[in-house]
């Protein structure tokens, strides 16, 4: 070999070799600001500092502990530190876990990562998320791993899982509906993940239908978003959903739980034509459990005066609320549906979210840890009957409610 | 002691004044840490299921200051010894988020245009020699017009319910026609009448005056401020003055601002602090920050470029004296500013009772009922009556919760089975009528340090002289006489008229009316602020609150507090921020 | 002088009795404050000053001593709240209360004093073994300070008459004001929060359920 040609091809080798020993390159090309910036958004679409960002902590830097019916999972670390984040991650290694459930050393991620939602993402989503990722400051969290009972914490039964519940297909617009419910449905059923929290789930906590006939997350009612009247959207117009998403309140309804983060952290940021796409797929949505046809219970004789006394003051005589302030019973799933959010809210207070647009976050006292079993239970059964048409709740739901706490 | 990470502003104290200091210069970008001895509150502490307690809140002051946490002694003249207040008695001060704004009646005033000019305008209208020597009186160095927009842009925050009387100079039937004119009418309207008001206004019209009904900081109908902050329709519970609201119906602070101020990342509550002085470099004229000792003992050092005192008028004037801010007044030679013009309120009753008529006193809110305005302020000639001022007639519906409201005509025994019976008839069908008067500033009515007792840091104390002044006495018995006109026009089956009579008690609750002390003015010789409330001698330092009054009109001060507030908080953030230096 | 002494000293004897002969020594007393002697005669006096009739119980039949019990076993019963540092000096009357001693002292000493002097004045008989009358004559004395009673007598009634009637008209949840009774008896429907509909009804009666605070839970 010529002493040039060897130079050079050594110096080749010690150029890769140097190139191997930089940190990874952050985003530098001219396009790039616009994928990242693309990219960004998609996370707050899908609420990824919902479970990523630790209360006050940095954001996306994990260390956040969720409880599942199943144990806790902590949350990783997203950000680009080498050591504890997804620093020496590729695209190909996030876009795995992101869309498909699986890690770099092949293992499958547990499902509380919503990756059977995040599936309807397409590969462009997935590399500007991953763009925007390599932007976020990086923040040395180091990450246990999971705590998930036995047997749920063995891995390989994921696979097993998988096979039951996921379906890596991503999104596909429906010819029958215009641009604007397509949007809402890719937004409803990707990134925004509702079915997560608001579809009931199986034993093995994989979606079963209806498809977003409601369910239950850390003790609150999660109503159903489909177009049933008493316990679903049916009594909400569009641009209520809209209110809603963009101020957590509608006038009538506060959000508040777990709700009131996700609007308070997420949807109070969509562009308005997200939220308004949102509410118009949902609106389109059929009532999923037809209405019973038996009529309503009778409201129990105790639980009118209690509710005078106690409640009316602020929730009015007729139920009616105070717009923004104090949510309306009538017409409110909380009553009518599920009971677990409304116990809740009686026995241990609820503070609703606050946005920009609507700062009061109003807070409800625990007014029934005041109170006996029996007059929580009056009041919880006298509610649904005369508001919600629905079931009494007994003086038991209210008393092992209480034991285990909020 | 621990150095603390300097801010640009401190505030101390968080009730009205402190809150609205806190929004304006949160909103102009700067870092304002605000520090309040008592607790933390919220709307949320005060549900229905245990806000309506009477022995807790109104008889066993929950919300007021432990006089063994905070007291001041008291004496009535120079020549006597001053000693503690060991109980409250006339005046509950408050303490806690929010101050006196969770706990008040809500009862929301602008001062009259002569208000502000009283001293001037006497002099002019009955002479110098009108006034007797030792009457301190001056005016406050702002005129009604300058504040109206800021009286504006509180009741529009506060959702007042009102009618209004002079819109613009147009006379409004119905509202006050003696009130300055206004901009526009309340953001709300009048809430509803109960049966006890009415008859009053019935009688006051058909003897021709002019009842209208009180400014209500209860409000009449839900309602969402200028900030974006809704708040609740009152419920005419009949638990509001010493009671937190439990549907955020009544406006403090909690329910008006601080969902905004919570959100702000430049701003800071701190509650449980207690400031012991200002820390004052007389040779610079600066005021450095402040020290203040938490619940375990422990003192910090705050520094700050700006230190705002809004820790009501014990406090402010206790902190310059403690600090050594301001030349303290000396009552022998009347020189010397800190401490001078302490006023109150000098206020009476009369009570009437029914045999047939069923009042329903329980029914109520802090700032319902009828009002008559006709003997009050400079409108009427005081030349052949021999005294100045004077007060606003009112029938409120208030305070009917059987504790400390159970009246009986006169004659009664004060116990036993005639007394039962008495009660058992009479709690319903009384009712009583009140005379809020104005208070004059003399030359023996003033604030400075105890020499003897001192509070659980070994601070003295601060020492109130005070008494009524013989014109505000001739005053009261006036006015309460017209008082006692309208109420025999209600044609009762008894009444008992009290005016008030010297010399001033400690004893009977009369009003937490205290105002003067480092009062505003246009002269620094007889004023410790500027009328932007900056201390004349120290640029970084505001005294804001009712110790800012040079005197102290008829009307309930809180309007009048946050007005002046608001507008020094904008001049703060509009002038003071780009160009630190005296704004007069 | 303890006026509790001699009946603490019967109850102690009785126990070692008790205990000696194998028995159960007495229950454990329902009064946190006060002796059962000394509630007893509160309760006597509390319906002297808000007596009983057909229809609506005395002020002791209401439950005054156990209201003024748990006033004095709170904090307000030693006076928490006061500024009580000294020197103490007695002051104008308009300078308000001046004296170091607490509900607690005044009800223990207030309490013995009147025992004493029923037992000297009416021939070893407590006060509420006395008949109306008289029980109402002695009232009458304490409130006016008259021989053989003075100035702390007269202090004593009126923290007494203040107590009484403040426990009548508190609610129930305080151990007074028994079953709303005081309430009633004057027609205030008590913790309720939503006079909405009424407030234009003018000089109707208000037709509403009284209610009292939900009592403490027991957990």
């Amino acid at each position: 070999m010529a002493p040039r040609a060897a130079g050079s091809a050594l110096g080749a080798l010690l150029g890769l070799a140097l190139l191997a020993l930089l940190p990874p390159r952050t985003a530098a090309r001219a396009g790039d600001a616009g994928e990242a910036a693309r990219g960004a958004y998609l996370a707050r679409l899908a609420d990824c500092g919902g479970c990523h960002t630790p209360p006050g902590g940095a954001p996306l830097s994990g260390g956040r502990r969720i409880p599942t019916p199943f144990g806790t999972v902590t949350a990783p670390n997203l950000t680009p530190d080498p050591e504890t984040g997804l620093g020496r991650w590729s695209w190909q290694d996030f876009d795995a876990a992101l869309r498909f459930g699986r890690r770099p050393d092949g293992l499958p991620l547990y499902p509380v990562h919503p990756y059977p939602y995040f599936a309807r993402l397409d590969e462009t989503a997935s590399r500007e998320l991953w763009a925007y990722l390599r932007t976020v400051p990086p923040a040395v969290q180091p990450v246990r791993g999971a705590a998930l009972r036995f047997p749920f914490d063995l891995r390989l039964l994921v696979a097993f899982w998988n096979v039951l519940y996921f379906r890596p297909d991503p999104f596909r617009p429906d010819p029958a509906h215009d641009a604007v419910w397509n949007r809402g449905a890719f937004l409803v059923e990707g990134p925004g993940h509702c079915g997560a929290c608001h579809t009931p789930k199986t034993a093995l906590g994989g979606d079963r239908p209806p498809f977003l006939g409601g369910g239950e997350v850390e003790g609150w009612t999660a109503p159903p978003l489909d177009g049933d009247p008493a316990t679903g959207l049916g009594g909400w117009r569009v641009e209520d959903i809209e209110a809603f998403l963009a101020t957590g309140t509608d006038g009538r309804h506060l959000a508040s739980g777990p709700m009131a983060e996700v609007v308070m952290q997420a949807t109070s940021r969509f562009r308005p034509e997200d939220r308004h796409a949102i509410a118009v797929y949902l609106k389109s949505l059929p009532p999923s459990s037809p209405h019973p046809l038996t009529p309503p219970p009778p409201p129990p004789a105790s639980g009118a005066a209690l509710y005078a006394l106690r409640c009316a003051p602020c929730h009015g005589e007729g139920g009616e609320g105070v717009p923004n302030l104090f949510p309306a019973l009538r017409g409110n799933a909380a009553v009518a549906g599920a009971p677990a959010s409304l116990l809740r809210i009686l026995l241990f207070g609820a503070r609703a979210a606050a946005t920009p647009a609507r700062p009061t976050g109003p807070a409800m006292p625990p007014v029934g840890a005041a109170l006996p079993d029996e007059e929580v239970a009056a009041i919880a059964s006298y509610v649904r009957a005369r508001f919600g048409g629905a079931g009494p709740v007994s003086g038991e739901d209210v008393a092992s409610l209480r034991v285990r706490g909020p | 002691m621990v150095r603390l990470k300097p801010v640009d502003a401190v505030i101390v104290g968080f009730g009205w004044a402190g809150a609205l200091l806190a929004l304006e210069l949160s909103a102009a970008g700067i870092s304002v840490l605000a520090l309040e001895r008592g607790p933390f509150r919220d709307t949320v502490d005060f549900p229905p299921t245990s806000a309506p307690d009477e022995l807790r809140y109104a008889v066993r002051h929950d919300l007021v200051v432990p006089p063994a946490r905070q007291t001041i002694t008291f004496r009535n003249r120079p020549d006597q010894l001053a000693l503690p207040v060991r109980r409250w008695g006339s005046f509950l001060p408050a303490w806690g988020a929010g101050g006196g704004g969770v706990h008040w009646n809500g009862q929301v005033w602008r001062f009259r245009p002569s208000d502000f000019v009283l001293a001037s305008r006497v002099a002019v209208r009955y002479g110098r020699r009108f006034l007797a020597p030792d009457l301190t009186l001056a005016d406050f160095g702002v005129t009604y017009e300058e504040l109206e927009p800021y009286y504006d842009r509180f009741e529009s925050l506060a959702g007042v319910s009102g009618q209004a009387g002079n819109i613009a100079g147009r006379i409004i039937p119905g509202g006050n026609p003696f009130e300055g004119p206004r901009a526009r009418d309340y953001p709300n309207p009048p809430l509803l009448m109960p049966y006890g008001p009415s008859l009053f206004a019935e009688a006051a019209r058909a003897l021709g005056y002019h009842p209208f009904p009180q400014p209500a900081a209860n409000l009449s109908r839900p309602y969402t401020n200028p900030l974006g902050v809704t708040l609740g329709p009152c419920t005419y519970c009949g638990f509001c003055e010493r009671f937190g609201c439990a549907n955020a119906a009544k406006a403090s602070p909690q329910t008006t601002v601080l969902p905004v101020l919570r959100e702000r990342r430049n701003f800071w509550l701190r509650t449980d602090v207690t400031v012991l002085e200002v820390v004052y470099d007389r040779t610079a004229r600066r005021v450095a920050g402040v020290v203040y000792v938490d619940d375990k003992g422990e003192r910090s050092f705050q520094p700050a470029d700006l230190v705002i005192l809004a820790a009501y008028t014990f406090e402010n004037v206790r902190l310059l004296l403690l600090s050594g801010i301001g030349t303290p007044y000396d009552p022998e030679s009347g020189r010397g500013v800190v401490g001078r013009n302490y006023t109150y309120q000098t206020t009476s009753s009369v009570t009437v009772g029914f045999a047939d008529k069923r009042l329903n006193p329980f029914i109520g809110a802090g700032a319902l009922g009828m009002v008559v305005d006709d003997w009050n302020g400079d409108h009427y000639d005081h030349g052949p009556l021999g005294f100045l001022g004077g007060a606003y007639l009112a029938a409120l519906a208030t305070n009917g919760r059987p504790i400390l409201n159970h009246p009986t005509p006169p004659g009664t025994p004060r116990w036993g089975a005639e007394w039962k019976r008495a009660v058992a008839r009479s709690y319903l069908r009384t009712f009583r009528l009140i005379a809020s008067g104005s208070s004059l500033p003399h030359r023996a009515a003033y604030l400075d340090l105890d020499p003897t007792y001192r509070d659980a840091w070994g601070r003295p104390l601060l020492r109130m002289t005070f008494d009524f002044h013989p014109f505000d006495l001739r005053m009261s018995e006036f006015v309460t006489a017209k008082l006692a006109e309208i109420a025999r026009a209600m044609a009762p089956a008894w009444l008992t008229v009290s005016p008030r009579r010297g010399p001033y008690s400690i004893v009977p609750y009369q009003s937490t009316h205290n105002v003067g002390g480092a009062v505003m003015g246009a002269d620094p010789a007889t004023s410790v602020v500027n009328p932007y409330l900056q201390c004349w001698d120290v640029p970084n330092l505001f005294v804001v609150g009712g110790s800012a009054f040079p005197h102290n009109p008829a009307y309930n001060p809180t309007g009048t507090i946050a007005a002046l507030a608001l507008r020094t908080g904008e001049a703060i953030r509009t002038r003071y921020l780009a160009r630190p230096g005296p704004l007069v | 002088m303890s006026s509790a002494g001699p009946t603490r000293r019967s109850l102690l004897a009785a126990s070692a009795l008790a205990s000696l002969f194998g028995c159960a020594s007495p229950p454990p007393s329902p009064w946190r404050s006060l002796t059962p002697d000394e509630a007893a005669l509160l309760a006597a006096l509390a319906d002297r000053l808000i007596p009983p009739d057909p229809e609506f119980p005395g002020a002791g039949e209401a439950g005054a001593a156990a209201f003024i019990d748990g006033a004095l076993a709170s904090p307000w019963g030693v006076s928490a709240d006061d500024y009580r540092a000294p020197p103490f000096a007695p002051g104008l009357p308009g300078q308000g209360w001046q004296s170091p001693f607490t509900p607690r002292e005044i009800y223990r000493e207030g309490l013995a004093r009147l025992t004493r002097h029923c037992r000297l004045a009416y021939a070893g008989r407590r006060f509420e073994e006395l008949p109306p009358a008289l029980q109402d004559e002695v009232l009458g004395r304490l409130e006016r300070g008259a021989p053989p009673f003075g100035p702390f007598e007269r202090l004593f009634f009126e923290r007494l008459r203040e107590d009484v009637i403040t426990s009548y008209f508190a609610d129930p949840l305080y151990g007074g004001n028994r079953g709303m009774a005081g309430w009633r008896l004057i027609g205030f429907p008590g913790a309720r929060y939503d006079y909405r509909a009424w407030v234009a009804r003018h000089g109707e009666a208000v037709d509403v359920p009284y209610a009292a605070l939900p009592s403490p839970r027991e957990v």
